[in-house]
């Protein structure tokens, strides 16, 4: 870049020349070849794979056995613990995503304010994120202690019963989601909040001037202005709530769910099959079909979400499109 | 609007601040306190004075440092290698024209969404077959990249380089690789360094990956914390003082580089 951009490019031999195109056309590639070779080999390749060892019987010490048709499938989906695993993971994602977004919108809104101190704030509510989910575990753990555990020790200071965090299925399922809403709540509400100041001011001036006060300038403007990263937190979070694995694990000393397994969820699940039972096969099945169950919920979610908009969004739209409008003239006046 | 917010804001504010703080702290105060201290009831609610001890007891149970040196590592290498592929391949595909870039594109955005994690047995397999299993191979390898640093590098490069600098520098006789590395590599250097921190945060945090294919002899420092908790017996003045000394490092990169981290996650495109 130094040298000078006079119209004199020294004589080059030819075969100099030829390399210089050569090289213009092949950089492109070569910059992006690393990335599609290393992704295909442990990204792509064991996903896939995971599909052949899934029809095959599979031992993690025997290795590659006879070609079994359907036959994991059918075993796995014919085992109650399968079921089980899957109502947990259900009930574990669901305690932890609906309260997380709700938190997590709410905390957005009040960080979405002229702040004193505005970057502390922010780095405080992300504090949760640095501490590793398996400390988290570990921590909670303790804290749901069913004996002496900070939550039951404050319950029965109030007179109130105290609750078998660790025996209970629902209980369980609650101390788990509360790890996870800990650790992640801070984190999404720094998404919507970028979301949210993204929104043009004047929409909430015009808004206010017609009299909609600060819960329905909310709910009317904020929400459906930030309905794209809303739906990107909650497919982010549905891929990775349903893959949990670490906070349940780690809640008790064993590490299979419980007693009872009552809190054991579908990636435990397939650990056990695989590093327990030692049946590759089998595991592979149970990955396959949590690959769908991700699948079906992440549509679900954004079919469910589609429909909110267009049930309340669309009068909600036209207002925000008008006041966009209003803003518009308005930006030209001031 | 009048946006400035009054008590009630900032006492909210303050509560969630608190109940982000208080599971660190409790999680000291156990840690700080020893065994006898906490024998069958709720400990005080101010620190203890053992939690040196216990942090010592921690580092004796299992193979404390070299988790500590595992986990750097794993997490350092991971993360300079997701950055450096990442950048090389965001900046063909935001600055160069090429032939099949839109296909690529989108196959790199499609890909954003898959979870690899669910690949774990065939990576186990192949792991195996290489002779990698209980090795920190195991762990980096299967990092190097990821779909979602090439997006993130990709959409920064998009803005940050104008395609003039690019042209200029052509036109003076730079090769592509001058190019990348005199305008490509100083631009992205900001996002750069973002990409790095989310990485090397999300490496150090595995659980499951390590946890399948490291042995107790040779952990991760989240491989070790699982050891503390063994047994049917848990002393938690030790598993608590471990847990919050495993937090530290990451306490500390927290501290030092928390303004990026902000930015980062409000730049948008960091995935959960």
């Amino acid at each position: 870049m130094a040298s000078p951009a006079g119209p004199t490019p020294r004589p080059r031999r030819p075969w100099r020349s030829r390399l210089a195109r050569w090289e213009a056309k092949a950089s492109p590639y070569l910059y992006v070849s690393p990335f599609f070779l290393l992704f295909a080999l442990v990204g792509l390749f064991p996903l896939l794979y995971t599909a052949y060892v899934s029809v095959h019987a599979w031992s993690l010490l025997g290795g590659q056995g006879d070609f079994a048709g359907l036959d994991n499938y059918r075993r796995v989906l014919e085992d109650r613990f399968f079921w089980n695993a899957l109502r947990n993971t259900v009930s574990i994602f669901l305690l932890s995503s609906v309260p997380q977004v709700l938190l997590a919108l709410g905390l957005a809104g009040l960080l979405d304010t002229q702040l004193r101190g505005r970057t502390l704030w922010r780095m405080s509510v992300l504090l949760p994120f640095v501490v590793a989910p398996a400390a988290v575990a570990l921590i909670f753990g303790n804290v749901f202690g069913d004996r002496y555990g900070l939550v039951n020790s404050g319950l029965e200071a109030i007179g109130l019963d105290a609750i078998g965090w660790h025996t209970n299925t629902l209980a369980s399922h609650v101390a788990i989601a509360s790890m996870v809403n800990w650790r992640w709540t801070g984190y999404n509400a720094l998404i919507f909040l970028a979301a949210m100041q993204a929104v043009p001011r004047d929409l909430y001036e015009s808004a206010a001037l017609d009299g909609a006060g600060k819960v329905r300038q909310f709910v009317s403007i904020t929400l459906p202005m930030i309905r794209p990263t809303l739906l990107f937190v909650i497919i982010t979070s549905t891929i990775g709530g349903l893959q949990i694995f670490a906070e349940p694990r780690l809640f008790d000393t064993q590490g299979l769910g419980g007693s009872d397994r009552q809190y054991q969820t579908l990636t435990m699940y397939l650990w056990e099959l695989g590093w327990r039972v030692r049946d590759l096969g089998m595991a592979s099945a149970v990955a396959w079909l949590l690959f769908l169950i991700i699948v079906v919920f992440a549509v679900l979610n954004l079919w469910l979400s589609q429909r909110a908009g267009s049930l309340a969004g669309r009068p909600h739209g036209r207002a925000v499109r008008r006041s966009r409008r209003d803003a518009a003239g308005e930006g030209v006046a001031s | 609007m009048n946006r400035r917010p009054g008590f009630l804001v900032y006492g909210l504010l303050t509560a969630f601040v608190l109940g982000s703080c208080a599971p660190l702290y409790w999680s000291f105060l156990v840690g700080s306190h020893s065994r006898g201290d906490l024998a069958g009831r709720v400990p005080p609610l101010l620190p203890g004075g053992h939690f040196l001890d216990n942090a010592q007891r921690a580092i004796e149970a299992v193979p404390f440092w070299k988790a500590l040196g595992n986990s750097l590592l794993v997490s350092g290498t991971v993360a300079t290698s997701v950055v450096f592929f990442s950048t090389l391949a965001g900046f063909a595909f935001a600055k160069l024209s090429f032939r099949g870039r839109t296909p690529l594109m989108v196959f790199v955005v499609a890909t954003l969404a898959v979870p690899t994690q669910l690949g774990v047995i065939p990576l186990f397999i192949v792991m195996a077959k290489l002779g990698w299993v209980g090795s920190m191979w195991a762990l980096i390898v299967p990092g190097m990249v990821t779909a979602f640093g090439v997006f993130f590098m990709r959409q920064y490069l998009v803005d940050a380089v104008p395609d003039e600098l690019i042209e200029a520098a052509r036109v003076d006789g730079c090769s592509m690789a001058r190019t990348f590395l005199n305008v490509a590599v100083p631009a992205a250097r900001p996002a750069a360094a973002i990409l790095w921190l989310f990485t090397f945060m999300a490496t150090w945090t595995d659980f499951f990956w390590p946890l399948i294919v490291l042995p107790a002899s040779n952990p991760t420092v989240q491989i070790a914390l699982q050891q503390l908790q063994s047994g049917y017996y848990v002393d938690y003045s030790l598993v608590l003082a471990g847990a919050t000394l495993s937090t530290l490092p990451l306490l500390a990169l927290f501290v030092l580089t928390g303004r990026q981290l902000v930015a980062g996650i409000m730049q948008g495109a960091v995935k959960g």
